[in-house]
């Protein structure tokens, strides 16, 4: 850690560097933090994730200045904000669109991670608060797609709160407790409107303060997946790094431009994403009494779905599915390899990933469809090969024939 | 000015840590039972279970009538002799035909699942995971599957009923529909939410 100050700062900055370590943690994170110099594509996806989680927070609260959480007034209030309040359609556009990009880039982030083996040793940490992050972050937009009180709302809700009546003994019970009534009602939409704006953002916050600290210490990962800190000139610093800023400030700020413009084309051309970011039966009010025709989650959440649909028994339907997410925590110890980068690793880890990524994005579909004998057929073939990529992978990594790793970065 | 320490005494200083730590999590628990409580049915939520009248005079046969009690939807569905007769047949097909293994009271316990073979109340809300089913009585209706022979279709996750709420197997759905507590004010009229008097059927 390089935290020397070279000059002697004066005047106001100084004053406040006294008092707060100002120019110290600005250089540790930021002006003389060495990351690898070959970062591609697949690295603009944190930053991007940082993006986003900043649009939530400022349109979020733009929307709560004029979202009321009643179960009489929700669904008229998220109207209100569409038609009367100024730019109320592009604050919440920004908002509902923000949500489903936020997955798009943590998928994408996370696919870099299994691509050159982010999480392994020294980075499971990083990869542990990721994936926490990843799970709050499940939780806090399955709470806020309960507040505009349509009918996908409110079933969506009914189905994901009663996975918790599957557990024994303590099930039923603790789904009337999260629910706060006997039924999904305005309880529970205060409730998670509570928890939506105030306690799981500050969750998120933390979390992500964790995420980068913990990053920093033991230094970012490259495609190469090669360690920088091996080689270092006679200052200590590393040969193959270039300091986070001005290098990739300005760099990530090109992926910043790029991703904007995607990002206004959805939300200005088509808002809904197809159907997909705001579901049809959503723009009509909750009815307790009649569940829409086809039931899907947001697109984000179907993969997971997919698998608590594939499997003919309550319990273990929704136990496979705690396990889908679970398992992906213990990539750091299941993947047993020494070699990070896929572009250095045997067939073995490319062809299981390969069927990874065709299992999470057949799933994904299938969740979307209803369910016939056709898809349920499907999505447990996809299951099956899901869950055999964790259950191959410690086998196979540990013989892996993988290629020589370069000593530096290529 | 210093004050010279020569020893520390290491073991008081763990066993009184110790005891500050159980004493701290004895109170953080104590603090956390209001929160914790706070989350449960408040009294408002409890006193809306009144019981609800409803009027069958007017059903025709094969009709399902929908009701709200407590939040939740209540089917009465009139059956007609054919329906009735299908029931037992399915016996062998169902996964609890009995209803052994499923929620009703002692007076819906029976070949039918109620009180009046004709009439059949239950609760709407599939046992899986809490969607309200839709009704198909008809056999082999269109958008069922090949040999659908009439009952409740759960479009979340494809669990299926037959007439009298029995589920079939091979299904995510783990018992039969559930049967609330109901009795017959008059020959036209259903209160649901409350048992029949003693004495009466």
């Amino acid at each position: 850690m390089s935290n020397e100050t070279k000059s002697n700062p004066s005047g106001l900055l100084s004053w406040l560097d006294h008092r707060y370590p100002l120019i110290s943690t600005w250089n540790h994170h930021i002006g003389q933090y060495y990351a690898p110099k070959n970062f591609n594509f697949w690295y603009f996806f944190g930053a991007l994730a940082l993006l986003v989680l900043v649009n939530q927070f400022v349109t979020g609260i733009w929307l709560t200045m004029s979202y009321k959480p009643d179960a009489l007034e929700a669904f008229n209030s998220v109207e209100y904000i569409m038609r009367d309040v100024n730019w109320g359609w592009l604050i919440r556009y920004l908002h509902s669109t923000g949500a489903s990009a936020f997955f798009i880039v943590v998928y994408l982030h996370m696919m870099r991670g299994l691509l050159y083996g982010s999480y392994k040793e020294p980075r499971e940490l990083v990869w542990i608060i990721g994936m926490l992050l990843f799970f709050v972050l499940m939780a806090e937009a399955f709470m806020g797609y309960l507040l505009p009180w349509g009918q996908m709302s409110y079933w969506g809700a009914q189905v994901i709160i009663s996975l918790f009546g599957a557990i024994p003994v303590i099930g039923p019970d603790l789904a009337t407790w999260v629910k706060g009534d006997y039924v999904i009602s305005d309880v529970t939409l205060n409730r998670f409107f509570a928890l939506h704006v105030i306690a799981l953002p500050i969750v998120l916050i933390i979390l992500v303060f964790m995420h980068i600290v913990a990053l920093h210490q033991v230094g970012s990962n490259n495609p190469d997946g090669v360690e920088i800190k091996k080689y270092k000139n006679e200052k200590g610093l590393p040969l193959d790094g270039i300091t986070f800023h001005p290098y990739y400030s300005v760099k990530d700020s090109m992926g910043v431009v790029f991703f904007m413009f995607f990002f206004a084309v959805v939300v200005f051309y088509m808002p809904d994403g197809g159907g997909y970011f705001l579901e049809a039966p959503n723009f009509e009010p909750a009815n307790p009494l009649k569940t829409p025709a086809h039931i899907a989650p947001v697109w984000y959440f179907t993969p997971f779905y997919a698998i608590l649909r594939a499997i003919p028994d309550k319990l273990m339907g929704v136990m496979a599915m705690g396990a889908s997410i679970g398992i992906l925590f213990t990539m750091p110890w299941l993947d047993r390899c020494k070699v990070k980068s896929i572009r250095y690793r045997g067939v073995s880890y490319k062809v299981l990933l390969a069927m990874f990524v065709v299992s999470f994005v057949v799933l994904g579909w299938s969740g979307t469809q209803p369910a016939t004998p056709e898809t349920t057929k499907l999505a447990r073939i996809f299951t099956a090969t899901y869950f055999l990529f964790f259950i191959i992978l410690p086998y196979t990594s540990a013989r892996e024939k993988t290629k020589p790793v370069p000593e530096r970065l290529t | 000015m210093s004050i010279e320490i020569h020893e520390v005494n290491v073991t008081r200083r763990k066993v009184l840590t110790a005891a500050t730590g159980v004493m701290g999590a004895a109170g953080a628990t104590f603090l956390a039972v209001p929160f914790v409580s706070s989350w449960q049915p408040n009294e408002r939520a409890k006193a809306a279970g009144a019981p609800v009248d409803v009027d069958i005079s007017k059903m025709k046969p094969g009709q399902m009538l929908t009701i709200a009690w407590r939040g939740k939807p209540i089917w009465v569905v009139r059956r007609t002799p054919e329906m009735l007769a299908m029931l037992p047949k399915l016996n062998d097909d169902v996964k609890d035909p009995f209803s052994n293994s499923s929620k009703q009271p002692a007076y819906a316990k029976n070949e039918f699942r109620s009180t009046k073979a004709e009439y059949f109340v239950v609760i709407g809300i599939c046992t899986h995971l809490g969607c309200s089913p839709l009704y198909r009585p008809a056999v082999g209706s269109d958008d069922m599957v090949k040999n659908w022979r009439g009952g409740f279709f759960c479009p979340c996750h494809g669990s299926s009923f037959d007439l009298a709420g029995r589920v079939f197997p091979d299904v995510p759905a783990p018992t039969n529909l559930v049967v609330p507590p109901y009795n017959y004010l008059s020959a036209t009229s259903i209160r649901i939410g409350e048992n029949p008097k003693a004495g009466k059927a």
